[in-house]
């Protein structure tokens, strides 16, 4: 009996940092957000989604957040980072963008935030085509204050403010951003981790207004004020009850109380950003005479003096 | 001890916004080339009377020497643009009025907690609510000390011609740099308005303040560690810095601490950088001040309407000195205090109905007089109202 080889064992380079290390403020952990909650799904989507596209340097990324739960995203990732008040991400966002073209600007914010307090800055930031990527977490509510009423709040669900049921109906997201402009609208739960992936990186690589909705649980006061369980509970929910149909007709796409949730991404397309109508507008008239904004001057300390890849 | 603000290396103005020479401009349009000379090439604005000037001026210069402007939707959305431009790295203004200027003090005070570098005019009108959209008023300026929520100190601003417009637009961009805040330029609708001759000099002779980069490695700098005069050096973005700012109390990380004695320590510093070189910051300028006994006090438009008043009383042999402020805060109040000890009397005249005097009164201390020249505004003082007060300090 000749003796045989022992079976090769694969040796993996032993893992000393979790994979994300770079990407979260490791530092600050414990984070603030309940046990079950859907916000670290989606940070973690986020990260992955970065990580997984090679052509965005995270350096050159800067996380813009309004207040709330989901406000506090931009103080869990580390990129230039900016924690602003509430439902004021897009403006400041807006700023940013336009002063610095070389960086991937992305608002993380909740719904309370982006669309009732900040309502007025999303419809004219996506009807600029301002170059940003936001990613509303949809929980359905006020969750940082207290479980109140959002504009986003099925009718007829709970909150603190309507212990009888909400009688107002709530907000289309996607209607709402793609009519507005947007051109890119996608929807998702936290229990589509790939495809939600997937959209952050088709949207880190896009120039203009892109928007993504994440519906998200909230156990500690949307799920409790309306009983629908734990954290667990609601992405069993997603998943019984959402539908993909990317070709979905936009006026269709309202959530009801315990209802049906159509996922996907409904718009995508290419259209020139404020930056670029900007630029071409006055070059038309004043030919020669135009000179478009440049960066400003600031110090180079990062290695990779990556100059070229400024998209304009 | 807090150190003497570090002197930072000043460098010429960029001759491509310079428009040197001598022009014929209104104070909304002088304010507009002041920007421009001070090299901000980003500008976020809500039209507002009398306030719109500056916008549209710039919004034409924009394009041909390399700026980016943009029309808000609102102001809050324009003091939101123009704090997410500073750190940027751009330099940064919008203007505004009464009703614009309410709106923008939630974020003011989020620019002062995250120490922001940037610009901000208001075109004083009269108020409450939308008032006298085209009629002057001086009636902001508590608002400007106080509007937005929370303690902290202000930098503020007053040119009483089209050519102080100008200077003190590139002073605000200055201070806000070597301060590190948002600076306020309180005009008023008098100013904005009034057209005189306004020198634009050579753009070397105009000097600027560049923005306080840190010299720290991304490894070892920390975004809210002051130097020893009390100002953090700034990160610049995209540069691997990785850093987080946040309108929540923090620490020298720039990280949310909610405890008291990391609000002590932070809302200490916001207060002390400027309490302690409001010397550096005060303007005023002065006349007759030698042998005053009587010092009238004035800010804006008001000091110009109150010269022929002074002028009589002089002609008359009563001692009256001048002293308008350019810089309303940090109020001077050193320098009152100590002057209240040795003169009769303080007359202050306002567009408001009493609020800069009421710092003036604070500070004489019951030394001496202090006579209050109110008008609620929609027009200025009738220089004989202000003799009037003139004389009853005299008595
Ligand atoms: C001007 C202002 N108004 C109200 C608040 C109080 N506030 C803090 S968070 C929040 C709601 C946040 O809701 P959402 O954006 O949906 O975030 P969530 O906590 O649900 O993730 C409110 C009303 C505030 N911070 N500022
Ligand atoms: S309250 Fe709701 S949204 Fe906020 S952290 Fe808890 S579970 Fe998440
Ligand atoms: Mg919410």
């Amino acid at each position: 009996m000749s003796e045989e080889a022992p079976p090769k064992i694969m040796r993996r380079k032993p893992v000393t940092d979790h994979p994300m290390s770079d990407l979260l403020r490791i530092d600050r952990f414990p984070h603030v957000w309940c046990p079950t909650c859907g916000l670290g799904t989606v940070v973690n989507c986020l990260g992955t989604s970065i990580l997984k596209t090679p052509e965005v340097d995270p350096n050159h990324i800067a996380v813009v957040s309004g207040i709330g739960c989901a406000g506090r995203g931009a103080g869990y990732l580390r990129f230039d980072s900016f924690h602003t008040t509430h439902g004021r991400a897009l403006p400041f966002a807006t700023g940013l963008s336009l002063s610095r073209p070389d960086m991937k600007v992305i608002v993380f914010s909740g719904d309370g935030d982006i669309v009732s307090i900040g309502g007025n800055h999303l419809i004219h930031a996506a009807r600029r085509n301002m170059d940003m990527v936001v990613i509303c977490v949809n929980n359905f509510i006020y969750a940082m204050t207290g479980g109140q009423t959002a504009p986003t709040t099925p009718t007829h669900a709970r909150s603190s403010t309507s212990p009888f049921g909400n009688s107002d109906p709530p907000f289309n997201l996607p209607y709402l951003a793609a009519s507005c402009g947007a051109t890119y609208v996608a929807r998702w739960t936290a229990l589509h981790v790939r495809r939600l992936q997937k959209s952050i990186s088709e949207v880190l690589k896009k120039k203009g207004f892109s928007f993504i909705e994440v519906i998200s649980p909230c156990p500690t006061l949307y799920a409790r004020l309306n009983n629908l369980g734990t954290g667990l509970d609601l992405m069993r929910f997603y998943h019984d009850n959402s539908e993909i149909n990317n070709d979905a007709d936009l006026k269709s796409l309202d959530i009801n109380f315990k209802g049906k949730i159509i996922c996907g991404k409904f718009v995508d397309l290419d259209s020139p950003t404020y930056r670029d109508r900007y630029d071409e507008e006055n070059e038309h008239i004043l030919g020669d005479k135009f000179i478009p904004y440049d960066l400003p001057d600031f110090p180079h300390i990062s290695s990779n003096s990556d100059k070229e890849k400024i998209e304009k | 001890m807090t150190g003497k603000i570090k002197q930072i290396k000043t460098v010429p103005a960029d001759p491509r916004g310079v428009l040197t020479g001598s022009h014929y401009l209104d104070g909304d349009h002088a304010a507009a080339e002041g920007c421009i000379a001070a090299g901000s090439r980003f500008f976020a604005g809500y039209p507002i009377t009398p306030a719109t000037e500056i916008a549209e001026r710039v919004s034409a210069r924009f394009p041909r020497i390399g700026g980016i402007f943009v029309q808000m939707e609102d102001e809050l959305a324009s003091m939101n643009a123009i704090l997410g431009a500073s750190w940027g790295g751009a330099k940064a203004m919008t203007c505004t009025s009464g009703p614009g200027f309410s709106l923008m003090m939630e974020n003011f005070g989020l620019g002062i907690m995250l120490e922001t570098p940037c610009v901000l005019a208001n075109v004083q009108r009269g108020g409450p609510s939308t008032g006298l959209p085209t009629l002057v008023a001086q009636s902001d300026m508590m608002q400007a000390r106080w509007g937005s929520h929370g303690d902290y100190e202000v930098i503020a601003l007053v040119p009483d011609s089209p050519q102080e417009c100008f200077d003190l637009t590139i002073t605000a961009f200055n201070y806000s740099e070597l301060y590190r805040m948002p600076i306020l330029i309180m005009m008023d609708e008098c100013v904005g308005h009034m057209t005189e001759r306004v020198i634009i000099p050579e753009a070397d002779k105009i000097r600027i303040v560049p923005r306080r980069y840190t010299t720290e490695s991304p490894s070892t700098y920390l975004p809210y560690k002051a130097d020893d005069d009390l100002i953090p050096p700034m990160p610049p973005v995209g540069e691997g810095y990785r850093f987080h700012v946040t309108g929540l109390t923090h620490d020298e990380k720039g990280y949310p601490v909610m405890n008291a004695a990391t609000q002590k320590k932070l809302v200490s510093r916001l207060i002390n950088k400027v309490k302690d070189h409001a010397e550096e910051i005060i303007i005023t300028d002065e006349k007759y001040m030698d042998d005053a006994e009587i010092v009238l006090l004035s800010y804006g438009i008001t000091g110009r309407v109150a010269i022929p008043a002074i002028e009589k009383a002089r002609e008359e042999g009563l001692k009256v000195g001048s002293m308008r402020l350019k810089t309303v805060w940090p109020f001077p109040e050193k320098r009152i205090r100590e002057m209240s000890k040795h003169i009769k009397g303080f007359v202050f005249p306002e567009l408001n109905m009493g609020q800069v005097v009421l710092e003036a009164e604070r500070c004489a201390c019951g030394n001496c007089k202090v006579v209050r020249v109110p008008h609620a505004g929609g027009w200025v003082h009738d220089p004989e109202v202000i003799y009037d007060a003139i004389k009853e300090a005299a008595k």
